[in-house]
This record gives C-alpha cells, sequence and structure tokens, in this order.
C-alpha cells in the first residue's frame, strides 16, 4: 500500500487528479479498450472532479474513451433531485467534460427490481473489462461507499439499509427534515471494490483520522469496511497532515520517507506511475531533485538514508 | 471485452444537439456561472435528463467564452422600421414583404420576438392589415417571432393622441361589439390593445377584450387615477408609454402615472420609451425605484428606425427624422413615435436607472413575457423556453443572436 501525505485538502486533490490524468494517458484508452473508472461522491472527490475539468479544459485530458461506475445511489430519490448522486455527478464532472454519456454508469435507485440492478451493474462491470481504478473516499466510520460497519468484506452490489448516524448527518441536505432522507441505497460491495486492479481512497481533514489508523495500522475488519484495501495487491492512500493525526509517527515518518527516496536517490523519473523502480541510478548518476513537492523529513530520519539534507 | 450495446436509447440523429459552455447565463434573477445549456429542435432542454436519458454526445459545442447568455429581447409596442409602416395597407403582398424586412432586421438588434403595432386607423386599415399580423413563429427563416399584434387606439382620448390622425379616434357607445366591429377580432390575431379608460363604453369592453384572450393596457389618455385604478380592477394589466400621451404627474391628482402608487390593488407592467428624449432619464429612474418589477423597455418605433435622417411617413402624417435620435410631425413638432432599438433601450436604461444588468435584461425579456403570459415559453432561458437566445458583453453589446436554436449574423 501506498500512502501519500500532503499539507492540505487541494494538495491532495491535485495529487489525486494528476495520478488519474497520468494513468489515463499512459493506458492510452480506445474505443475497444476504454479506460474504466469507479467514482465516489461526497466531499471528498469535490476537489478532484474540479482538477480533471482544468485538466479537461486546458486540453490535457480528454474523456472520450473513459467508461465510469459509480460507487452508489440513493433508493427512491428521482434522478432529477438535486441530492441526488446522479445530480451530484453531473453538475461536478460529467457537464463540464467529453465523457460519452453512453459510457457513463450509475445505478438506478428507482429501478422496479432493485436486486436485478445490483446483478446488471456486476455484469457490466465484467462486460467492459473490470475496473481499472477504482477511487473511492471514507466515512468517519471508516465504511466506503455504503457499506457500513458490519458490511461483509466480500460484499457484492445490494441494497443497503442506512446507518441512522448516516440519515441524521445528511438531513441537512434535505432542508434539515429527517422525515425527506432517504433510508436506503444501492451501493457496491466492498469485494466490488477490491476487484478492481487498482484502489485509490482520498482521506483529508481530521474527523477522518481515527479511521484511518483503524484501517491501516489495525487488523482486517468488518467494522472498518476500508482495512479490506490491506488484501488488495495495488492500493493507494492520499491524505492530508490532518487525517495523520492518529497515526503513530513512525507510520507517517516512513511513508514520508518511501518519497523522499524515491525523489533523491532514485529520482522521480525512473519510478513508475505504479511505483514500479524503471531503473535504478549508477552512484555516479547524481538524479535531478524535482521541484515537485516532498515532505518534510526530519535530520535523524534523513540521516538514516544517509543522504544529502535537501528539501 | 466492452460490450457494444448500449442502454440507453439514442435519439434520432436528424436533428442535431447544441451545448452551450462557458456561458454565465441570465436565468433565476442571478447570474449562473459554471452551467450548461442543451438546445434540441428549437428548444432549450434539461441537459441533466438527455444526459442520463439518451446515449448522444452533443453534435455542436458553443463557446460562450464568458459572455452573458440572455434571452432575446421582445417588444411589445413597435410601429414599424426600416422603412416599413404596419398601419399602412398597400396590398397583402407588399405587408407581408415589410413584416418579413423588420422580422429579419430585428434579429440584429437582438430582438427575437415583437407584437406590431398598428396606430389608430380607420375600420377597413385593421380589417385588412390584422389577418396578416397573425402570430408567426420566429426561425432563420421568418426572422424575429410575431407574437400578434397590438392595436394602439382607436378607443383614445382627443388631446392625448400624439401623432395619430384626430379624426380616427372614437368611443365604444355599443361597448365592446363596437371593439369587434372596428377590429375584426374574429381572427386572433390582436393580442394586445391600448385604450383610454375615459372613453365612453371602454371601461366597460375590457372584460369582453379580456374573455378574448387580449391583453388590455391603458394608455393616450386623460383619465384620472381613480378611473386608472378602475380599469385596473377590471383587468388591465399594463400602462402604454408612461408619461407619454397621459396627464402630467400632479401630486393632488397623479392620473395614470398614479398607479405606481397604488396600495389597494396589485400594480401593473408600464412601457417606457428609454430614448432619452421620450422621458427625461430622472424620470425613468423615479419609476423604476417606485415599481421596478413593473418596468417593460419598448422602443415604440416606427419606419425610419433603422434608416438614415430625412422625412418619412407614420400612419399618414408626414414626420422628420432629425439624426439618430428623434422624429417629430411636421405639423405641430409632436414626438411621432422613436428609431431606438431595443438593445440601445436596454442600454439606456441601465445607465439611466443604475440597475443591475440582470434587471436591464428582464425589463427586456421576462418583463413583457409575463404581461403577455408566455413567461414559460419566451424571455426566460427555463427547461422548455424556445432556443430565442442572445450573447451579450458586460456593456450588454450584441455579441450573438440565436433564434430558435439558430444562429443568426448580426452584421
Amino acid at each position: 500500500m501506498r500512502l501519500i501525505i500532503r499539507s492540505d485538502y487541494d494538495e491532495v486533490s491535485e495529487y489525486i487528479a494528476t495520478y488519474v490524468k497520468n494513468r489515463i494517458l499512459e493506458y492510452n484508452p480506445t474505443r475497444e479498450r476504454p479506460f474504466v473508472l469507479g467514482l465516489p461522491t461526497g466531499s471528498s472527490p469535490v476537489g478532484l472532479y474540479k482538477c480533471l475539468v482544468k485538466f479537461y479544459r486546458n486540453n490535457e485530458l480528454s474523456f472520450k474513451h473513459v467508461v465510469t461506475f459509480n460507487m452508489d445511489e440513493y433508493v427512491g430519490l428521482p434522478r432529477d433531485h438535486p441530492e441526488s448522486y446522479h445530480s451530484f455527478m453531473w453538475h461536478h464532472l460529467f457537464k463540464h467534460i467529453d465523457i460519452a454519456p453512453d459510457n457513463v454508469n450509475i445505478l438506478d435507485g428507482n429501478a422496479e427490481n432493485l436486486s436485478e440492478e445490483c446483478v446488471r451493474f456486476e455484469r457490466k462491470i465484467k462486460s467492459v473489462g473490470g475496473i481499472e481504478l477504482f477511487i473511492g473516499g471514507i466515512g468517519p466510520d471508516g465504511h466506503i461507499a455504503f457499506n457500513e460497519p458490519g458490511s461483509s468484506l466480500t460484499s457484492r452490489t445490494r441494497v443497503k439499509t442506512l446507518a441512522y448516524d448516516t440519515i441524521l448527518a445528511n438531513s441537512r441536505f434535505f432542508d434539515n427534515d429527517i422525515n425527506k432522507v432517504p433510508r436506503m441505497a444501492l451501493t457496491v460491495g466492498v469485494g466490488t471494490v477490491m476487484e478492481a486492479r487498482e484502489v485509490a481512497i482520498i482521506i483529508t481533514g481530521a474527523h477522518k483520522a481515527i479511521a484511518l489508523s483503524k484501517c491501516i495500522e489495525e487488523g482486517v475488519n468488518h467494522m472498518w469496511t476500508v482495512s479490506a484495501i490491506q488484501h488488495h495487491p495495488k492500493a493507494l492512500i492520499v491524505c492530508d497532515e490532518d487525517a495523520t493525526l492518529e497515526l503513530h509517527v513512525k507510520t507517517v515518518k516512513y511513508f514520508k520517507s518511501i518519497e523522499h527516496v524515491i525523489n533523491n536517490l532514485i529520482g522521480a523519473e525512473n519510478v513508475g506511475l505504479q511505483g514500479n523502480v524503471k531503473k535504478y541510478p549508477t552512484p555516479e548518476a547524481t538524479p535531478e531533485v524535482t521541484p515537485e513537492v516532498t515532505p518534510e523529513v526530519t535530520p535523524i530520519c534523513e540521516a538514516f538514508y544517509n543522504l544529502p539534507f535537501k528539501r | 471485452m466492452p460490450s457494444q450495446y448500449s442502454e440507453k436509447t439514442l435519439q434520432s440523429r436528424t436533428s442535431r444537439l447544441v451545448k452551450i459552455i462557458n456561458g454565465r447565463i441570465v436565468r433565476d434573477h442571478k447570474i449562473i456561472n459554471d452551467d450548461v445549456l442543451y438546445i434540441y429542435e428549437g428548444k432549450i432542454i434539461d441537459p441533466q435528463n438527455h444526459f442520463f436519458t439518451y446515449g448522444n454526445s452533443p453534435d455542436t459545442v458553443i463557446n460562450a467564452k464568458g459572455l452573458l447568455i440572455a434571452p432575446g429581447y421582445i417588444d411589445i409596442q413597435i410601429n414599424g422600421a426600416f422603412g416599413v409602416d404596419f398601419s399602412v395597407w398597400k396590398d397583402d403582398k407588399q405587408m407581408k414583404e415589410g413584416l418579413d424586412k423588420v422580422a429579419k432586421g430585428l434579429l440584429k438588434n437582438g430582438c427575437t420576438s415583437f407584437v406590431p403595432t398598428i396606430v389608430s386607423s380607420p375600420k377597413e386599415i385593421y380589417h385588412k392589415v390584422l389577418p396578416l399580423l397573425k402570430p408567426r413563429k420566429g426561425n432563420k427563416e421568418n426572422g424575429a417571432e410575431v407574437l400578434g399584434a397590438h392595436v394602439e387606439g382607436p378607443f383614445i382620448t382627443h388631446s392625448k393622441q400624439g401623432a395619430h390622425k384626430e379624426s380616427y379616434l372614437r368611443t365604444a357607445p355599443n361597448g365592446f361589439k363596437d371593439f369587434i366591429d372596428i377590429y375584426g377580432l374574429y381572427d386572433h390575431a390582436v393580442k394586445l390593445i391600448t385604450v383610454a379608460p375615459d372613453v365612453e363604453g371602454a371601461l366597460d369592453s375590457l372584460e369582453g377584450l379580456i374573455n378574448f384572450g387580449i391583453t388590455v393596457s391603458i394608455g393616450h389618455s386623460s383619465a384620472t387615477v381613480a378611473q386608472a385604478e378602475l380599469a385596473v380592477e377590471k383587468g388591465a394589466k399594463c400602462i402604454t408609454h408612461l408619461f407619454n400621451a397621459m396627464q402630467q404627474f400632479h401630486h393632488r391628482d397623479p392620473g395614470i402615472v398614479g398607479l405606481l402608487g397604488t396600495t389597494r390593488l396589485a400594480r401593473p407592467f408600464y412601457g417606457i420609451i428609454c430614448d432619452g428624449t421620450h422621458v427625461h432619464p430622472n424620470s425613468i429612474k423615479i419609476a423604476y425605484d417606485s415599481h421596478p418589477r413593473g418596468a417593460i423597455l419598448v422602443t415604440d418605433a416606427m419606419a425610419a428606425m433603422g434608416l438614415p435622417p430625412g422625412e418619412y411617413s407614420l400612419g399618414g402624417i408626414p414626420v422628420r427624422k432629425s439624426g439618430n435620435e428623434k422624429v417629430e410631425v411636421i405639423d405641430n413638432g409632436k414626438l411621432a413615435g422613436s428609431v431606438i432599438t431595443i438593445d440601445a433601450c436596454v442600454k439606456n436604461f441601465k445607465k439611466f436607472t443604475g440597475c443591475n444588468v440582470i434587471e436591464a435584461i428582464e425589463a427586456a425579456t421576462l418583463h413583457p413575457a409575463e404581461l403577455l403570459n408566455i413567461q414559460n415559453v419566451k424571455g426566460t432561458l427555463d427547461v422548455g423556453a424556445d432556443a430565442d437566445i442572445i450573447f451579450l458583453d458586460d456593456d450588454l453589446n450584441l455579441v450573438k443572436c440565436f433564434i430558435a436554436g439558430e444562429e443568426v449574423s448580426i452584421s
């Protein structure tokens, strides 16, 4: 698992957006071989989507051959309701970019047969070759999508009843009237997300700190469903400093030093997008220190890695 | 293996789906950044609903490059333009050609809908002309939409007829029957009427007019404020060119202008000519401050609009256009209609009143649409409206004009 720590929400958004852009560009999708992206809603990806729109407007990225699958949608909420996840995705991302409407997949919370809808969704994912990169957020209780504590870690797309806490939290979007908040949602399962070839989780804010610590420093546990990524061969977490507040100092220093090594010893240009080292430079060749943001490393740490002190 | 099947239906490919991006949309009394418009088959459609229902991507994407996007302007009082006079009938062909000329020319001013206006005329003229001014859809071939006709007179007051011929003025001793007789209302071409409440039989006829689907505006009148309020009670919804052709405002006898100060009735709309000549800019501001939501910008333009200075005719009366500002009756020097364009009215209105861009635009779009009760399809950029759209810069200069979703040249 890679843990990338940045100073604030904006830097996190910029990082993950750049990562998505580079992954798509490197993949070079075509009509027959599209890039299949899993997408979340909520406050975590708002900055990510802003950056992606920016990349599109600057002609740095096209979504022409990108296929998307969203994680979830409320049951019984009209599709054009301002709080539906269809509306969220339209306003934050789809209306601004060149994605083909045909390539967009969001669960239909008004389907006649909800179970069939879930099966259809899973089948559609398989039919396009599975998800290449699934992006998600995390709840303060460590849930991913609507897989609330107690969800099976091998679950698939299904109907879930929302926890009372979630309903309370959501009432602020429904005129503070708890009766207007949907009680059920369709959601991808933990198993569905884990089946993606790569998973990236955005975790920002002090209120997510405990969840982050439970998910990466403790055991895999269905009470903190994001912890399932410990079993994923290609997992990435991008978080801000506030979200690391409950982590052990050693954990934070370790992950920061990895980035430091990559930039100062190996050279960022010698490392592939997904962390694979393409070329280990000879002792004579001094790699260029990339101007990109490198987290601060203390003198003790740096001495341990035997590097000249470079920021 | 990626699936080639689509669960979404594909819309028919014969019509183009147009997407407009990067504009600042004037809607819901606000300027909305960061939203898009979808146009399909001449209508503004719901982009989100279309996106999630159909598999089609937009065929054309128009970049508004940060310009203001507003509904096309609506002119409810225009007597003619480009040498055409709606009150003069030579033959049907000439009338049709004249209408086409005006409809096409108005698009260059950002006016996408208009109500051709006929001044006080003899019965024969009405019976010949009105059938030719029936509502007609606006599009690239036709030009601006004809909403129907505005009959300004002849049931108006002597001494307040302005540039109208005095001999054509009438009273209505038989009430509503006289109206039917004069206009030949069986054609339903008349959508708006200017009538003086102090003319005999006028007040009693309002109900008949309204039941016929005609919007009533009061003007060219010496009515007292009490008579004017009575007219509003009986259903009059507008004042024709406020301040002009009516009693001056007097603090103890405010006349029709006094309608702006009534508290016991819903205040009507008021047409107002913003060429700086018909009404002093300060008077416009006073009217606006007292009743901002009632302002409707009208040109009251006559045949010389769009033509160089010289001598022309308005409803048979010789007039002189001097410069680009004024038109006067040659005999008595009275103002005889204007030569201003509606987009210039909007600019002047904003300058004279200090209102913001949204309010200035609404006075020439939303308000006239509300008066004629067509605000679901005209004067708005809401879903379901006709795609009559203009692009404006921050100084309210016209940059682009679309009618029924198609762009037309404005040069």
